[in-house]
């Protein structure tokens, strides 16, 4: 429709800064996001991964103006190429909106309208922005349908939502948000609703499109299997915050934060024996209208101590490592000792004391 | 359909049969027959038959067009062809109104939900479907037409003749009969939006970029409407096969409901019977209509 924002001459395409969103609600403030802040360059994918209720879907549905109720308070910043994404008007958001952030939802089997033939769900979108005539929105919308390996594309465009299953709608869904060439594509577990052999094909599909459009791709998963084949960078969500933050290496083998060890100690390995009974990370996530004192992870986490009750900074607690940022009190050397369940094997005692 | 048909004609035939005062031959011969009088109408007439015989006798006029009425001895279906342009005037303004301010109304209170327009609105509504229609038509003669003149009082022009007046004579009796409907109509279709909005793919057209207006229209109405439809077909039948006896009445339309009022009060059966089947016809006919409908609202019905 109109001009797109400008893009920033190089640094990166997404600054968000210290982002913050609660919502009102009848058991009080429920503080959904808490000050979260990352950067995202063109071509990277930034995993960031958390339990449910962890903040992740808010944070990401938030950049695109998606949380935007009655109830709901913002706090922070988010720039997108010389944008403010937080607070913007509506008309900036819908020319935001699937042109230049475009975003994949979890479950492909409600998040198409069912009375709409998919072909015309995307070419709405192509005509909105870019006010494509029909015929050639059309043609569009088949290449596009094409390349994310839908068979019979030219027939399949006549069809309605029902008529595909859930990894092919999955697929309908990515095409829709690569129509408009975004450079962010958010995708909120995309993979989440789908059997597993479908995920990895649509895992495979996410990282070629990004190899050939330089999109960056936030991915947020509460699947560290999903995380380990695509990403480049990480961000551990937890109760609103992100807790540890760093390159997928740094992350999967130098973890700082507990929550961290408790997350990598909870991946099924089918190259162990399998254990009496699944690893898991004892307690449950803090109610976000209820949240304890300084480290959220506290009440969970055999290791707490006294400094525990300050809220621990996102920063660098690492020499040399500048991007390896964590919320963690203990010392470095701690951490190392006590990330070991057993030699060679990182995961989070439970804080009865067996492992866990 | 047709099952339906006869199960109707003999309900309605039947409760004519048993009800006190039923007996059509007595009011026929007058208040002091002469003797043999009565026997010879029961004769003529064939009452004397067995029930079945009659019904099936009546039933075979129904669709001969040789049904005669009891009281006025007159033709039924030459009685109740004029009428109905009548009556499909009023049915048929009256549906596209209602349907019109309903689905106007519903989606503004909708998007406006718990605000000072959704709450006046909600009142409004209340008010509509609480308001009889004998009632508000009574009012509307009697202001709108008699005290203010604004509108006539009653009466039918025919389109032909003169198409305003046609048009200014049945503004008052559409509006009458709509309000109900607009009322009851508004409700839902402002809960099935409020539903509808929450689904996943009004976010994902939201996050396509789409405006706020293309969201509501494309996306979130059309699948609101899709129990409207159903609704608005069964009532519309019914409104067309005569059901707008109170409208009809109060106006003056002489249509087919207000026939029906009157050969009730007669008791008279034929032209009851008639126009019962008649109005079934219509509900089932436009049942009908309202599945094809359905399918070209919802593809998911196309298969099934």
């Amino acid at each position: 429709m109109s001009e797109p924002p400008a893009p920033a001459a190089g640094g990166p395409l997404l600054t968000v800064e210290d982002l913050k969103v609660s919502f009102a609600t009848e058991e009080g403030t429920v503080q959904a996001v808490d000050g979260v802040s990352f950067e995202l360059s063109a071509g990277e994918v930034l995993a960031v991964v958390g339990e449910s209720g962890s903040g992740k879907s808010v944070t990401a549905m938030t950049l695109l103006g998606l949380t935007r109720f009655p109830n709901a308070h913002f706090e922070g910043a988010a720039h997108y190429k010389g944008s403010e994404l937080v607070g913007a008007s509506d008309d900036l958001l819908r020319r935001v909106r699937g042109a230049e952030i475009a975003m994949i939802f979890q479950d492909p089997m409600t998040s198409l309208n069912p009375v709409q033939k998919i072909g015309s769900q995307i070419v709405e979108q192509i005509q909105e922005h870019e006010g494509s005539p029909q015929a050639e929105a059309r043609e569009r919308t088949i290449e596009l349908l094409e390349r994310v390996g839908i068979p019979r594309a030219r027939e399949r465009v006549d069809n309605y939502p029902f008529e595909f299953s859930g990894g092919m709608r999955q697929r309908v869904m990515i095409a829709m948000a690569l129509s408009c060439n975004p450079s962010i594509l958010i995708a909120d577990e995309p993979t989440t609703a789908l059997d597993v052999t479908i995920q990895a094909q649509i895992l495979e599909r996410i990282r070629e499109l990004r190899d050939e459009t330089n999109a960056a791709v936030i991915l947020v998963t509460h699947d560290l299997g999903v995380v380990a084949d695509i990403a480049d960078r990480i961000a551990v969500m937890y109760a609103g915050r992100i807790v540890e933050q760093g390159t997928l290496d740094d992350v999967f083998y130098d973890p700082q934060h507990p929550y961290t060890w408790g997350l990598l100690g909870s991946i099924t390995r089918v190259d162990r024996p399998r254990p009496e009974r699944l690893p898991a990370i004892a307690g449950l996530p803090p109610s976000l209208a209820d949240r304890p004192e300084g480290c959220h992870f506290r009440p969970r986490c055999p290791h707490e101590f006294s400094e525990c009750t300050k809220v621990p900074a996102l920063e660098s607690r690492l020499e040399g490592r500048p991007d390896h940022k964590d919320r963690c009190w203990l010392s470095a050397s701690e951490k190392r000792v006590k990330r070991e369940v057993q030699p060679g094997e990182i995961g989070l005692t439970s804080k009865e004391g067996a492992a866990a | 359909m047709l099952v339906v048909l006869f199960a109707v004609s003999v309900l309605t035939f039947l409760i004519f049969n048993v009800i006190p005062g039923g007996d059509p031959a007595l009011r026929m011969a007058g208040r002091q027959p002469q003797p043999g009088q009565l026997e010879r109408i029961r004769e003529d007439w064939g009452f004397n038959d067995p029930i079945y015989v009659q019904y099936v006798k009546t039933m075979g006029q129904v669709f001969s067009g040789d049904l005669i009425s009891y009281s006025t001895q007159e033709n039924v279906w030459n009685e109740v062809k004029g009428r109905i342009p009548r009556t499909f005037a009023l049915a048929i303004g009256a549906a596209i109104m209602w349907m019109l301010f309903a689905t106007a109304l519903g989606l503004y209170s909708a998007v406006k939900a718990g605000k000072f327009a959704d709450r006046s609105l909600t009142i409004l509504a209340l008010i509509g479907i609480s308001m009889p229609v004998f009632w508000v038509g009574a009012l509307m003669n009697y202001y709108l037409g008699f005290r203010w003149g604004i509108f006539p009082n009653g009466g039918y022009v025919p389109f032909a003749d003169d198409p305003w007046e046609w048009f200014y004579h049945l503004i008052m009796p559409w509006t009458a009969l709509s309000l109900l409907f607009i009322g009851v109509y508004s409700r839902i279709l402002r809960s099935n939006v409020l539903d509808t909005i929450n689904e996943d793919y009004v976010r994902t057209a939201r996050a396509k970029g789409l405006s706020e207006r293309q969201v509501l229209l494309r996306h979130v109405l059309r699948n609101s409407m899709i129990p409207i439809v159903t609704l608005w077909g069964l009532d519309f039948g019914a409104v067309l096969g005569g059901g707008a006896i109170l409208t009809e009445t109060v106006f003056e339309l002489q249509g087919v409901g207000q026939y029906a009022a009157e050969s009730i009060n007669e008791l008279d059966v034929p032209p009851v019977l008639f126009v019962v089947i008649f109005g079934a016809f219509f509900i089932v006919l436009l049942n009908t209509i309202v599945d094809i409908l359905y399918a070209a609202l919802d593809p998911r019905v196309r298969l099934a």
